[in-house]
C-alpha cells in the first residue's frame, strides 16, 4: 500500500534568535523503521521532527526522502503524515470530515469522487478501530480515540513518512501503555518509515527500533534500545536512560493478532 | 475530575467559577458594589435611552412617522447605510489580514504595526476629520491637484467614507487578534501537511474557528460606523439630503428646534444599537463556547 523510503538529514542547523535548536545534525533514518527522538525538553527533538515535515525551515542543511531532495519543498507537498501532540483535530468537523480532509483538498488532483473518499475513510477508521464513530465531533471523543483519529487523518493521504510529536504525551498512564503497544504493532503492519518524539525513556525503549538521544541541539547517541542501555556513549546518556529502567527491547510481535484496545470513554 | 469537566456545559462551568469568587466577598460589599454599578447603568444608560424613545413619540406616532419618512431623513439613512457598509467591508478585509499577519507570523516592526492599528482609538475623531480636510481640502496638500482633476472628496461622500473607515479601523483587527492568538496555529499546520493550499486552509479551517469572533467584530464595527459623528461632522459639509448622515441629521434637526423629529431619527439609531447589542451578546456566548470547548478538548484526557 505504501512505498517505504529512508530519510536523510544532512547538517541541519536551526537557530531561534540566539537559541540553537539544532546544531549541524546529520541523521539517516532507515526505510520502514520506527525511530524515537529522545531527549529532555529544549534538546531540539521537536525542531528536528518539524524540519522533516517542512513545518520549520532550517537555516542550513538538506532533507532527502529516498533519492528525492525535499530541502526546498514546503510542507504542503512533502506528503508527510504529522500527528501533533494535542492532535490538532479540526474542532468543527466530525471524525469522518477530519480524516477525509487531506483527500478532500486534493480531490481533483487525485481524481477521487466523494463516494470513493468516504469508502477509503471508513476503511481507515476500521483500521484504527474507530468504526461507527465517524459522526462524532472531536470534543465527543476520549483522548485515546482522538489520537487515533489524528493518526487516521495523517495516514489517509498515504504519506511517505509518519511523524509523531509526543504521541502519548497528552494521555493518562493507563491509556498510554495500551496505545504504545498498539502503535508498535500497528507500525509493524503498516511498514511505514516512522519517527516519533518523546521525552519518556521507557516509551522509547519499549517500542522503538532505534533511538536517537538528543541534548542541546546535538545527537548524543544513536542505537537500538539494547545498545543504548548496555553501552551508553556518554555520561549524559547513562544518566538520562538511568539504570533502574525496564529491560529494553520491543515486545514480541504477533502480526496476525493486533489486540483490540480497551476504550476508556468518559461517561457523559 | 475529568468526568465532572465533561458533564458540565462550558458556560455553566464558567459562571460557577466566577460565582465562587463573588461568594468570598462579604454580603455588604456585594450589595454596595452591585448597587452602585446598577445605579450608574440606570442613570447614565437606561434613562437616557428610554428618554430618546419617549421624546420621539411625544408628539404622537404620526409626527414620528413623518420625521423618519422625510426625504432628507431617508437620504441621511441611505448615506449612513452606504458608507457604513463599505467601511465595514473594507475594515473586515483589512482586519482579517492584519490579525492574520500579526498572530501567525513574526516579523520586523510587528509591535509598531499593532500600535498603529490602535491609533484611531486614541486620536479624537474631530482631529481625524481635520486630518482629511488638511489632506484633501481646498487649501490641503492634494487640494489643487484634486480641483484640477475635478475630484471632490471633502464635503462629499468619499470623505465621509474615509473618515468612517479611519475611526472604525481598529475594531475588527483588535477583536480577532486575541482569539486567533488563543487558537494557535496547530490546526493550520495540520491542514498544510495534509496538502491544503492557503485558501483552502483559510476557508475550511481558520474561518470556521473564528466565525463568531468575526461576527462579533463586524457588529461592533457596524455600530460604531453607523453612529460616527465627530470625524464625519468635520468633513461632510452638512448638505441636506446630500452629505448629511443620520447622526448629523439628528443634530441639524435639533438645532432647528425640531426636537421630536430629531429624537425620531435618534430613536431609529438607538434601535439599531440595541439590536446590535443583542447580537453582540449572542456572539460573545458562542465565542466563549468555542474557546472553552477547546480548553476541555486539551485538558480532558
Amino acid at each position: 500500500m505504501l512505498t517505504v523510503i529512508p530519510i536523510h538529514l544532512g547538517n541541519i542547523h536551526k537557530k531561534f534568535g540566539t537559541f540553537v535548536a539544532s546544531e549541524n545534525v546529520s541523521l539517516d533514518i532507515r526505510a520502514g523503521e520506527l525511530l524515537a527522538l529522545l531527549g529532555p525538553s529544549g534538546s531540539g527533538k521537536t525542531t528536528l521532527l518539524r524540519v522533516i515535515a517542512g513545518l520549520e525551515t532550517q537555516d542550513s542543511g538538506s532533507v532527502f526522502f529516498g533519492e528525492e531532495d525535499m530541502t526546498n519543498i514546503g510542507p504542503k507537498n512533502r506528503q508527510v503524515g504529522f500527528v501533533f501532540q494535542h492532535y490538532a483535530l479540526f474542532k468543527h468537523m466530525n471524525v469522518l470530515q477530519n480524516v477525509a480532509f487531506g483527500l478532500q483538498v486534493r480531490k481533483k488532483k487525485l481524481g477521487l469522487s466523494n463516494t470513493q473518499i468516504r469508502e477509503r475513510v471508513l476503511e481507515l477508521l476500521d483500521l484504527v478501530q474507530l468504526g461507527g464513530l465517524e459522526k462524532r465531533l472531536p470534543s465527543q471523543l476520549s483522548g485515546g480515540q482522538r489520537q487515533r483519529v489524528a493518526l487516521a487523518r495523517a495516514l489517509a493521504v498515504e504519506p511517505k513518512v509518519l511523524l509523531l510529536d509526543e504521541p502519548f504525551g497528552a494521555l493518562d498512564a493507563k491509556v498510554r501503555r495500551e496505545l504504545r503497544r498498539w502503535l508498535r504493532l500497528f507500525h509493524q503492519q503498516m511498514a511505514i518509515t516512522t519517527v516519533f518524539v518523546t521525552h519518556d525513556q521507557d516509551e522509547a525503549m519499549e517500542i522503538a527500533d532505534r533511538i536517537v538521544i538528543m541534548n542541546h541541539g546535538r545527537i548524543e547517541q544513536i542505537g537500538t534500545p539494547e545498545e543504548i542501555y548496555k553501552h551508553p556513549a556518554s555520561d549524559f546518556v547513562a544518566e538520562f536512560i538511568g539504570n533502574g529502567g525496564p529491560v529494553p527491547g520491543p515486545a514480541p510481535v504477533y502480526l496476525d493478532a493486533i489486540p483490540k484496545i480497551k476504550e476508556y470513554e468518559v461517561e457523559a | 475530575m475529568s468526568q465532572v469537566l465533561f458533564a458540565e456545559t462550558p458556560t455553566k462551568l464558567l459562571t460557577q467559577e466566577f460565582g465562587r469568587v463573588v461568594h468570598r466577598d462579604p454580603l455588604w460589599a456585594r450589595i454596595l458594589l452591585i448597587g452602585t454599578a446598577s445605579l450608574f447603568v440606570v442613570l447614565l444608560v437606561l434613562v437616557p435611552v428610554a428618554f430618546v424613545f419617549v421624546e420621539a413619540l411625544s408628539k404622537g406616532f404620526s409626527v414620528f412617522w413623518q420625521a423618519i419618512n422625510h426625504p432628507d431623513a431617508v437620504a441621511a439613512f441611505k448615506l449612513t447605510a452606504l458608507t457604513s457598509t463599505i467601511a465595514v467591508a473594507l475594515n473586515l478585509l483589512f482586519g482579517l489580514a492584519a490579525a492574520w499577519a500579526i498572530t501567525k507570523f513574526s516579523f520586523r516592526g510587528k509591535s509598531f504595526l499593532v500600535t498603529l492599528i490602535d491609533l484611531p482609538f486614541s486620536v479624537s475623531p474631530v482631529i481625524s476629520g481635520l486630518v482629511f480636510v488638511l489632506l484633501f481640502g481646498a487649501q490641503g496638500w492634494f487640494g489643487v491637484w484634486l480641483q484640477q482633476h475635478d475630484i471632490k472628496i471633502i464635503f462629499a461622500w468619499p470623505s465621509i467614507l474615509l473618515a468612517t473607515i479611519f475611526v472604525t479601523f481598529p475594531f475588527i483587527a483588535r477583536e480577532l487578534m486575541p482569539v486567533m492568538e488563543a487558537l494557535g496555529h496547530e490546526e493550520e499546520e495540520a491542514a498544510v501537511t495534509l496538502g491544503a493550499s492557503g485558501w483552502q486552509i483559510f476557508w475550511r479551517v481558520t474561518l470556521p474557528n473564528i466565525r463568531w469572533a468575526l461576527f462579533y467584530a463586524v457588529i461592533l464595527c457596524s455600530a460604531r460606523a453607523i453612529g460616527e459623528f465627530g470625524a464625519v461632522s468635520v468633513v461632510s459639509g452638512h448638505i441636506r439630503g446630500e452629505t448629511n448622515t443620520a447622526p448629523l441629521h439628528v443634530e441639524l434637526l435639533y438645532n432647528e428646534y425640531a426636537t421630536a423629529a430629531a429624537f425620531s431619527i435618534a430613536a431609529i439609531l438607538a434601535l439599531f444599537a440595541l439590536a446590535s447589542l443583542v447580537l453582540k451578546a449572542m456572539a460573545e456566548r458562542w465565542i466563549t463556547t468555542d474557546l472553552y470547548s477547546d480548553f476541555i478538548f486539551r485538558s480532558k484526557t
